[in-house]
């Protein structure tokens, strides 16, 4: 027997409201891709919620057409764990910005991924706060000039796959706004995958950060800064697919293929690696330090829910004391009766 | 025969009836006076006396040993007559050490019975408690009925032949750990007190694990009693008769628990599963461990990171459709502000709960104040009222928290509950109701719409409240936000007229209510030449005081607000049958501030923030001084 869920579109998705953000954003293609890939899923629209902070990527659910709340900065991470505790039959989807995510809800975003809370995490990193229009943020590179940086930010800056696979996410991925066939499935992954899974979208801001990507996006040059992860394929990039990444020691190292290097010398990918050193390690290549950097699915485990347990816990409980019982409650402790006065 | 309390042991000594008593147990927090004072109330409640009780503790764990800071104290008074506060002047007073000794005597009254623990007044225990002579044998003690007993070495001596699993005998910190009630022991005596109920509490608390302990225990506890009946110390005990009470099954409730209890009840009459958001703090953290336990009551408890997670984690779950709360103390509250902006405007139902203590900033954890009503009013930015209910006793927060979900789902909006670090930590015996027979609360949520029709989530009913449409409803897919909503639509809107009407409305919500709750009700002469107001756990102390006062032949009545967002309709008529109105508030003068912008009135203040309850007698006092001015 077929199942009569009506086949949706893409359009079936978009809600009636007119999309403001500037012309040649990232958030566009992001935005474009979820959509085209939410059918693919088949869970009803209904059954589906964005929930998002504060910032140009924020503005994200009222684009949807699915159920959404655009709450308030940092804290998306708080309403959808609260939210798919309440309801874990619904499908949530946190939408956040670098600034969001990292710095105002840093300790948000460390909480539910511990947890491992049965949601999806896109972050969309634009290495700029765009909405209060072009200050830094905490994944602007050292020396970044902006508004509120004239002489050069000081700070060091923070890698979000770093710190997601630091806090043990389940589902650690990465993808580019512009790449959208990569992005359409990476998202796709992270939907399907059990807990908490945590997407990193370099993100371009063409009005107060145009360009800050343009190595991983230039058609000339991105086969040369990116690494195309495969699990279970040996590491492998460039224009002519002719360099690899090989461990030396404890190090990764670029490495040319031929000149008696073999792709069995390169290191292979494994997403589903019960220690996250391998992840950690990839997350840490960076284009400045001569790496390619990794897209794709970094890691995917599997590993107990936070829902699921919270579910499962007053099952137990209800199995172990049955169904709780307000008047047995009210009489646990020590009770003494009055009774009427005949005077 | 009236009542069924239990029956007092018997004592071979002349035995004088009383009325009631106050009596307050000292020592250091180490001394476990806590443990023995809520015996005490338990063993008074199953008397049948009504009963309140005051425990006073440091904000350390263990502070220094036998220090002034290290003083625990649990006070209670227990009645034949309907009682409403802890007591304001000591019947008697029991001291474990000097430390307890210098920073309680100041409450006993002359002629009452003070027992001290002569063998914690030696000279390094007076050090400690920087006291340079024995103050047990000043002349200043004469005015008291002062008995020293040597309780560490009586409880020593009556412990020594238990024996622990191993056959020992037990050492002496553990033996001395039995004093607390051995003093139990000497208190039950004195006022008639079964000892039956807390030997079952000890059998039941550590009976199968170490059951030397239970052992040990119970025999100091009998072992004081004895004292008390065989030492020629005391001329008499005494008897409280059960006190005219309802009828019906009674127990002691404590305010946090009787919250958790009205919440779970609340969520229960709504069909709804309770959601609790919350993250530790003093004084309100045992809701959140009273509402861990109710796994088989479909009650979600999140400890979250923080207090700004814990209140958007609620909010979230209040958008999924459960009965949602959060709680937390003033400088939780604090951080909890921009999200409760939010869920104001949202215009989803969820409970915001205040277990006040002394402030500012972290102020002092264990003591109590009101000095958080201004902070609920006000303490968002923009314009954000929101409906704000105060309990006014540890048995009210049952109430408080059904009523509190009725308004609050009725009407789509967070509602604050305001409670305090007293009525949290207090108990008072409550008539326990039958579940079948509360009220329901009926809350319905939208089903999916015809083709053609359009979903309007923020349309409105009579009452203002827009629908709660639930995520997984078919075609009311809608997306709520902080921005600014359109009227009807919900939609982002920066439309300046827009933006007044919606701020009209959400005032307007908050007004309406006033039509839906209770009048402020007087006791006393409903006009005359003194109106006391109050609101929150100053509620005993008010209204004990204005009857004392009118059988002074004073003109004095007693109104207790409830709801303090709205004020209830016929407050402003209320205030105007009196020629003057008090308001004692344990703050600076908040419910005054509003009283007086509200309605112009010159409404007098009494205020105290010493991070302690209103004793009766301040207010009396004050009372007379104000109809002295009218004379
Ligand atoms: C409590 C609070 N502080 C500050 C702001 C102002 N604010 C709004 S968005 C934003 C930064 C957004 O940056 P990011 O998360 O990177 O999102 P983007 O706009 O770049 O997508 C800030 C600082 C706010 N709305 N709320
Ligand atoms: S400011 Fe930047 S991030 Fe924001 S909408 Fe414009 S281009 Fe996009
Ligand atoms: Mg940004």
């Amino acid at each position: 027997m077929s199942t009569d869920l009506p086949v949706l579109t893409a359009a079936d998705f978009s809600s009636d409201q007119d999309i403001r953000w500037c012309p040649g954003c990232g958030d566009y293609s992001i935005l474009a891709q979820m959509k085209k890939m939410l059918p693919n899923l088949g869970v009803p629209r209904e059954k589906i919620v964005f929930v998002s902070g504060i910032g140009c990527s924020s503005r994200f659910p009222y684009y949807m057409n699915t159920y959404g709340m655009h709450s308030i900065h940092g804290r998306a991470p708080a309403f959808a764990t609260g939210l798919k505790l309440a309801r874990p039959d619904l499908q949530v989807w946190v939408i956040t910005g670098d600034g969001d995510a990292l710095s105002i809800g840093g300790n948000h975003l460390m909480h539910v991924i511990r947890r491992n809370v049965n949601l999806n995490i896109v972050l969309f990193n634009n290495r700029i706060y765009g909405l209060t229009k072009g200050q830094y943020s905490p994944t602007s590179p050292a020396g970044k000039r902006t508004k509120s940086t004239p002489y050069g930010s000081i700070d060091n800056p923070l890698n979000p796959l770093s710190l997601a696979v630091g806090c043990e996410a389940t589902f650690v991925a990465r993808s580019i706004d512009t790449y959208i066939k990569h992005l359409g499935a990476t998202l796709e992954r992270a939907a399907e995958h059990q807990g908490t899974s945590f997407v990193e979208v370099y993100q371009n801001c063409n009005v107060f950060n145009d360009g800050a990507w343009s190595y991983a996006t230039d058609r000339n040059i991105k086969a040369d800064h990116l690494l195309e992860l495969e699990h279970g394929k040996p590491m492998i990039f460039g224009k002519n697919r002719d360099k690899g990444i090989r461990l030396n020691g404890m190090e990764p190292e670029v490495v040319e293929l031929g000149k008696g290097v073999q792709e069995d010398d390169l290191l292979f990918h494994d997403e589903k690696a019960t220690e996250p050193t391998l992840a950690y390690l990839l997350s840490r290549m960076r284009m400045d330090d001569g790496f390619p950097e990794p897209i794709g699915v970094l890691r995917s485990v599997e590993h107990p829910t936070y829902d699921d347990g919270v579910i499962a816990q007053m099952d137990e409980v209800t199995v172990q004391k049955g169904q709780g019982d307000l008047n047995a409650l009210f009489r646990a402790g020590d009770t003494w009766e009055v009774e009427a006065q005949n005077t | 025969m009236s009542t069924t309390p239990q029956d007092t042991l018997h004592s071979d000594k002349d035995t004088e009836s009383l009325s009631g008593a106050t009596v307050r147990l000292a020592g250091d927090s180490g001394d476990g006076m806590q443990l023995v004072g809520s015996q005490l109330t338990n063993t008074s409640a199953l008397a049948g006396n009504d009963v309140a009780t005051f425990p006073d503790f440091p904000a350390e764990i263990r502070a220094p040993r036998g220090t002034r800071a290290g003083v625990s104290g649990f006070q209670l008074q227990f009645s034949s007559e309907d009682i409403f506060t802890p007591g304001d002047e000591l019947d008697a007073l029991v001291v474990m050490n000097p430390a307890a000794f210098v920073t309680n005597i100041g409450d006993l009254q002359d002629r009452g019975v003070l027992i001290a623990n002569e063998d914690s007044f030696a000279d390094k225990d007076l050090k400690l408690a920087n006291l340079d002579r024995n103050p047990l044998e000043s002349d200043d003690l004469k005015k008291y009925n002062l008995i020293k007993v040597p309780i560490t070495s009586l409880t020593r001596t009556a412990v020594s032949e238990v024996k622990n699993a191993e056959g020992n005998t037990l050492g002496t910190k553990e033996a001395d750990r039995c004093k607390n009630f051995f003093a139990l022991g000497i208190i039950c005596w004195l006022y008639g007190r079964n000892l039956e109920p807390t030997i079952r509490f000890l059998n039941d608390k550590f009976g199968k694990k170490r059951p030397d302990v239970a052992e040990a225990n119970t025999l100091a506890l009998k072992a004081g009693w004895n004292y008390g009946e065989t030492a020629e110390l005391f001329e008499r005990n005494y008897q409280v008769q059960p006190a005219h009470l309802t009828p019906g099954t009674y127990t002691n409730v404590m305010g946090n628990q009787a919250l958790a209890w009205g919440l779970v009840t609340a969520a229960n009459l709504s069909n709804k599963e309770l959601f609790y958001g919350s993250y530790p703090i003093t004084p309100a953290s045992p809701v959140l461990e009273e509402l861990s336990n109710f796994k088989n009551y479909g009650v979600k408890t999140f400890q979250a990171e923080d207090e700004i997670a814990a209140i958007c984690s609620a909010i979230g779950a209040a958008f999924g459709g459960s009965m949602a709360l959060t709680g937390s103390s003033g400088p939780g509250i604090a951080l909890k502000g921009e999200a409760m902006g939010l869920a104001m405007i949202l215009e989803l139902p969820m409970l915001i709960l205040n277990v006040q203590r002394g402030g500012p900033s972290t102020g002092l954890p264990t003591k109590t104040e009101q000095s958080d009503l201004l902070q609920a009013m006000f303490g968002r930015n923009g314009e954000s009222p929101l409906p704000v209910i105060a309990a006014r006793s540890p048995s009210d927060c049952f109430d408080v928290a059904q009523e509190a979900w009725r308004i609050s789902s009725r009407f789509m909006i967070p509602v604050i509950i305001l409670s305090d670090g007293y009525i949290a930590n207090g108990a008072e015996p409550w008539k326990i109701p039958d579940v079948a027979q509360l009220e329901k609360i009926s809350i319905s949520h939208p089903g999916p719409i015809e083709e053609g029709e359009t979903f309007l989530p923020y349309s409105r009913n009579e009452d203002l409240a827009r629908p709660w449409a639930l995520p997984g409803t078919d075609t009311l897919m809608h997306r709520l936000g902080g921005l600014e909503k359109e009227d009807l639509t919900g939609n982002v809107s920066y439309d300046p007229d827009n933006h007044q009407h919606m701020t009209n409305i959400r005032q307007e919500k908050v007004d309406r209510i006033a039509h839906v709750i209770d009048p402020v009700e007087v006791s006393g002469p409903a006009s005359g030449d003194l109106l006391v107001l109050s609101w929150g756990g100053t509620y005993g102390a008010c209204i004990t005081a204005c009857r004392r006062a009118r059988e002074d032949g004073m003109s004095v009545a007693h109104a207790h607000l409830r709801w303090l967002a709205p004020f209830p309709a016929n407050l402003e008529e209320v205030l105007k049958q009196y020629k003057r109105v008090l308001i004692p508030e344990l703050n600076m003068g908040q419910l005054s501030l509003l009283i007086r912008a509200k309605y112009l009135i010159d409404a007098t203040q009494l205020n105290k923030v010493k991070g302690k309850p209103f004793k009766v007698s301040e207010i009396l006092r004050r009372i007379r001084e104000e109809i002295d001015l009218l004379k």
